[in-house]
């Protein structure tokens, strides 16, 4: 049976899924329930500087979109750090911490951006025997008004000050966690690594408006008829996420860095992805905050299933497996020639790839075949796009198969070159390196 | 159902079951969904291409569109989207057989023999218009010409509806005291309750523009040859008023009744316990209005309720679904069964002779082997035909074809300025959906003719 276990900055847990620093996080009650469950370590819910806590809105803090079946899809939130008094948070870390010693507790903060706060709280934090920190330069909303969260983390020179500040004044391991609200997510990424941060997490949420309600004209969650933008998370911002952390983990000047990778881990799927491209584990907010703490048995189970189905024996052996095929666009093979094919047995006739094909793409669907309901492709005019693939209801009906070397494509006229030729090369392209 | 005296009470009588339990029988048998119920079932709708649905709707609903204004909260536009191919879109959605219509070629079924709940929504979506009284339709200018449409059934009423719409002035003739059809007098109980045939009638006739007349019969107060007269054009709807006679030797006895006269005075007893009904009941035929006197039968509290048809369950016209309610209610089904004798005593139904068939060489034939069954009552169910005297002897003959009006694409019937629709033409199944369509075409057409 595959080992899960994980070891991520030295930091051990018994599995790569930890909570992220959200509601879930926020009290030594929610997190003894999450461990019951089996969840293999938690970053507490941001803390802030001692003193009266921040106070969120008394109305709604959440705003949401869905797809069939009002499936959540995508959350927003404008809720800021805890608003529960710092030594109360402390006791209780400590306190987790003492009964859970085999799971991780890491704890989120966010002071301002001087020193001397950030060497009164490191001590407070390391006496209650946490096993690492997660500096918060990701919250978009409340706080990067006051001067933290993301208004930090949108400023690599504040990233690396911060983090160097850190590591000087703390044993423990430090974590960047990274706002993608951000054009590049290299430049924070490198300047926690100049910092001296022993690891990136990302993302935090993106900055977001939901919905507007037509009656009031408000955008939703809307708190006495105003909205503000909110952080958006949950399955929608996975593509995001993976995105990022490819780019970080393909960078040359942050290779090897280690990733905790969050956004949208809903399943072990998922986590799966998020560790092939280069996590060293994944944190988790909205799926439980949806279904509760339970969802972490079917990660568990899945991913140990698929490991065995493939023959990984611990997670290093898929860490970072599909970082190396992630290339810029201009490398990508062009004598690589896919073709969309209809399996007539699974098609339901629902005449999604059709319309899609004809109305949008390249008229390579027909729609008749000889005077009855039949969707075939037209090889001479399909360019391989997939987008059929994509709004067809069907799971596995429409795949792309690859044409032979060799063989001919019959919307070019020409034979499938059996060699790489990338745009690098290509005739077409004006500043084409010459093949000699 | 537990057995009480009321039911094994021997002969016709009333009351077998109390008012609560058979008002409990004839509950809606599709109660309609709610809010959340409609965007679940919408939500599985995947907005098809061309969408086979809308091409099995006899009366072309765009459903993938309606569909979609009910999952994005316009269920105002989505009750016009049906309207707009179907004023009778809130019956349609209860009567309809769905299962050998849009829903039976939905790809859901193909999918995952779960179709799209396609008559669940339609319902959905033309109640909140219908309870809220929204008109979409307005008369336009008018045009001075004259219909007469003969019939208040879905076909009259769809073809006086679009007439209306055009700015024609329409007159509804209709024989009996009260309009609607087969709607308020045929359809089960169960399928259209709390009155809302009536209801229908006015929501469709609120366009204005529609005079209907009551008494008025076609062959009787009304002849043909006088209304293609006075008319600028007729439209014939008058659905099928004779019935079949099981076609057996001697004098039928007291016990022996027609199908669709029981149905028709269920459907307008307001105390359906009075109803008399038999202990041990036989019903004739194979087809809706069959399973429809069985069912009921039974819900009224009839012991022993079977149906005999005389071929096999494939050839039945009744759909699966409709046999497997029936059934469902404890209704027997028994098949390549025909009547060879009543049964009687002092002028009364005892019993049924049948007579076991078989198809040799593509033929229906008897197999002498006879079959006895007890019944203090006996429907037939054998089908409704044209009364053609009621043409015939009111005017110019019109052509026939197989004992239906004849009539071309477009509902042109063999005499100038005549047009029909509905079942008593030989065109499209006997269904309300395809009387809607047919009346709807009708009146195009007619407004083309008199147009041009
Ligand atoms: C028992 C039964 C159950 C059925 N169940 C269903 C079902 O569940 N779903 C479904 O889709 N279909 C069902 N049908 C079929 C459906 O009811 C008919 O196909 C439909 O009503 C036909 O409409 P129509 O307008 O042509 O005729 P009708 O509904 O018969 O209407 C004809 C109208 O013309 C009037 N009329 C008749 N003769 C004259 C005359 N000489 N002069 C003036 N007026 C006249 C009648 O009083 C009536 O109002 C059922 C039929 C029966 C008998
Ligand atoms: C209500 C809410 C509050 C959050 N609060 C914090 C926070 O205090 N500190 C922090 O670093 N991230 C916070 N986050 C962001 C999450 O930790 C996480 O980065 C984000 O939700 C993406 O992961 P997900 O898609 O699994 O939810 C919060 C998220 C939510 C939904
Ligand atoms: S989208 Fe898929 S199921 Fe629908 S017609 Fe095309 S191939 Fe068939
Ligand atoms: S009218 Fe009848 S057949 Fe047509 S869509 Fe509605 S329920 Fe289906
Ligand atoms: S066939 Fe089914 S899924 Fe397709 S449009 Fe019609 S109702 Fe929707």
């Amino acid at each position: 049976m595959a080992d899960i276990s994980n070891n991520f900055v030295g930091i051990k847990s018994p599995n790569p899924f930890w909570l992220a620093s959200a509601p879930p996080t926020d009290k030594q009650y929610n997190v003894e329930r999450a461990f019951k469950a089996g969840w293999g370590g938690v970053v507490w819910k941001t803390l802030g500087e001692e003193g009266p806590p921040v106070v969120n809105v008394n109305g709604p803090r959440y705003g949401a979109i869905w797809g069939a079946d009002r499936r959540l899809l995508g959350l927003n939130n404008i809720e800021l750090i805890t608003d529960r008094d710092l030594f109360v948070n402390l006791r209780e870390i400590k306190e987790v911490k003492r009964n859970w010693p085999d799971r991780a507790v890491i704890v989120s903060i966010m002071v301002p951006c001087d020193e001397q706060a950030w060497k009164k709280i490191l001590p407070l934090v390391e006496e209650t025997e946490a096993d690492g920190i997660e500096l918060n330069f990701g919250c978009p909303h409340g706080m990067s008004e006051r001067g933290m969260g993301s208004a930090v983390g949108q400023v690599p020179e504040y990233i690396e000050m911060v983090a160097r500040w850190c590591k000087a004044n703390t044993r423990m391991p430090v974590i960047v966690k990274l706002t993608p609200n951000i054009t590049d997510i290299r430049y924070p990424a490198r300047a926690a690594k100049a910092g001296g941060a022993d690891a990136v997490s990302l993302i935090n949420t993106i900055s977001s408006i939901t919905s507007v309600n037509l009656d009031t004209f408000s955008p939703e969650p809307s708190i006495d008829g105003k909205g503000s933008h909110g952080g958006y998370c949950g399955p929608a911002v996975k593509p995001i996420a993976l995105n990022m952390v490819a780019e970080i983990a393909r960078d040359p000047e942050t290779a090897g860095l280690p990733i905790s990778g969050i956004g949208g881990v809903t399943t072990w799927r998922d986590a799966a992805e998020f560790i092939a491209l280069g996590a060293g584990n994944v944190q988790v907010c909205t799926a439980a905050m949806t279904y509760g703490f339970k969802i972490v048995e079917e990660m568990i189970a899945g991913l140990e299933a698929w490991m065995d189905s493939k023959g990984h024996r611990t997670l290093d052996d898929i860490t970072g497996r599909a970082t190396g095929n992630v290339t810029d666009w201009q490398y990508l093979n062009l004598n690589y020639v896919t073709k969309a094919n209809i399996d007539q047995d699974l098609c339901i006739k629902c005449g999604r790839c059709h319309i899609a094909c004809e109305d949008t793409s390249h008229q390579a669907i027909t729609h008749m075949v000889d005077g009855a309901r039949r969707f075939e492709v037209i090889e001479e005019e399909c360019v391989g796009c997939n987008l059929c693939v994509n709004v067809c209801p069907v799971e596995g009906c429409i795949t792309m198969e690859p044409l032979k070397a060799g063989s001919l494509d019959k919307r070019t006229g020409k034979k499938v070159k059996k060699d790489y030729g990338n745009w690098t090369e290509h005739p077409n392209n004006p500043s084409r390196i010459a093949a000699e | 159902m537990a057995s009480k005296p009321g039911i094994i009470q021997d002969g016709i009588s009333a009351g077998r079951l109390s008012r609560k339990e058979i008002d409990r029988n004839f509950f809606d048998l599709h109660p309609p969904l709610d809010h959340h119920e409609a965007l679940v079932a919408a939500d599985r709708c995947y907005f098809c291409h061309d969408a086979p649905c809308m091409t099995a709707c006899p009366t072309s609903i765009d459903i993938p569109m309606f569909i979609r204004q009910i999952a994005t909260g316009n269920v105002k536009g989505s009750a016009k989207t049906i309207f707009d191919q179907n004023i009778l879109g809130g019956m349609c959605a209860r009567v309809c057989p769905t299962e050998t219509l849009c829903e039976q070629v939905c790809v859901r079924e193909t999918a995952e023999g779960k179709p799209v709940k396609i008559g669940e929504l339609q319902r959905y979506a033309t109640d909140h218009a219908m309870h809220q009284g929204i008109q979409f339709y307005k008369r336009a200018k008018a045009s001075g010409k004259k219909i007469a449409v003969v019939g208040a059934g879905p076909a009259g009423l769809a073809c006086a509806h679009r007439l209306a719409m055009h700015g024609h002035a329409v007159t509804l003739l209709e024989g009996r005291k009260k309009p609607g059809g087969l709607n308020e007098f045929g359809i089960a109980a169960y399928k259209t309750v709390d009155g809302f045939a009536q209801a229908e009638v006015d929501y469709v006739t609120a366009i204005g523009g529609i005079d209907i007349q009551y008494g008025k019969k076609l062959g009787q107060q009304i002849h043909l040859a006088d209304l293609a007269q006075k008319y600028d054009a007729v439209f014939l709807g008058m659905g099928l008023s004779g019935v079949n006679a099981l076609g057996l030797k001697g004098k039928e006895p007291d016990g022996v009744e027609d199908a669709v006269d029981f149905i028709a005075e269920l459907r307008q007893a307001k105390d359906k316990s009075k109803i008399p009904v038999g202990r041990r009941v036989v019903v004739i035929g194979g087809g809706m209005t069959a399973i429809d006197c069985a069912i009921q039968a039974k819900l009224l509290g009839a012991e022993d309720v079977t149906i005999c048809y005389r071929r096999g369950q494939e050839q039945m016209n009744a759909s699966e679904y409709e046999q497997e309610l029936a059934t469902s209610k404890g209704v027997t089904i028994r098949h390549w069964l025909q009547p060879a004798k009543l049964r009687s005593k002092g002028g009364r139904i005892t019993g049924i002779e049948l007579e076991y068939t078989r198809l040799a060489k593509g033929k229906l034939e008897g197999t002498g082997e006879k079959l006895k069954l007890e019944a203090d009552q006996v429907f037939r169910a054998i089908g409704q035909k044209l009364t053609p005297k009621h043409l015939n002897g009111s005017g110019a003959g019109i052509t026939l074809e197989k004992g239906r009006i004849k009539v071309d694409g477009e509902g042109r019937t063999s005499m100038k300025g005549v047009w029909a629709g509905g079942d008593c033409t030989n065109s499209g199944e006997d269904l309300t959906v395809t009387a809607v369509a047919q009346g709807r075409d009708a009146a195009e057409s007619i407004h083309r003719a008199l147009s041009a």
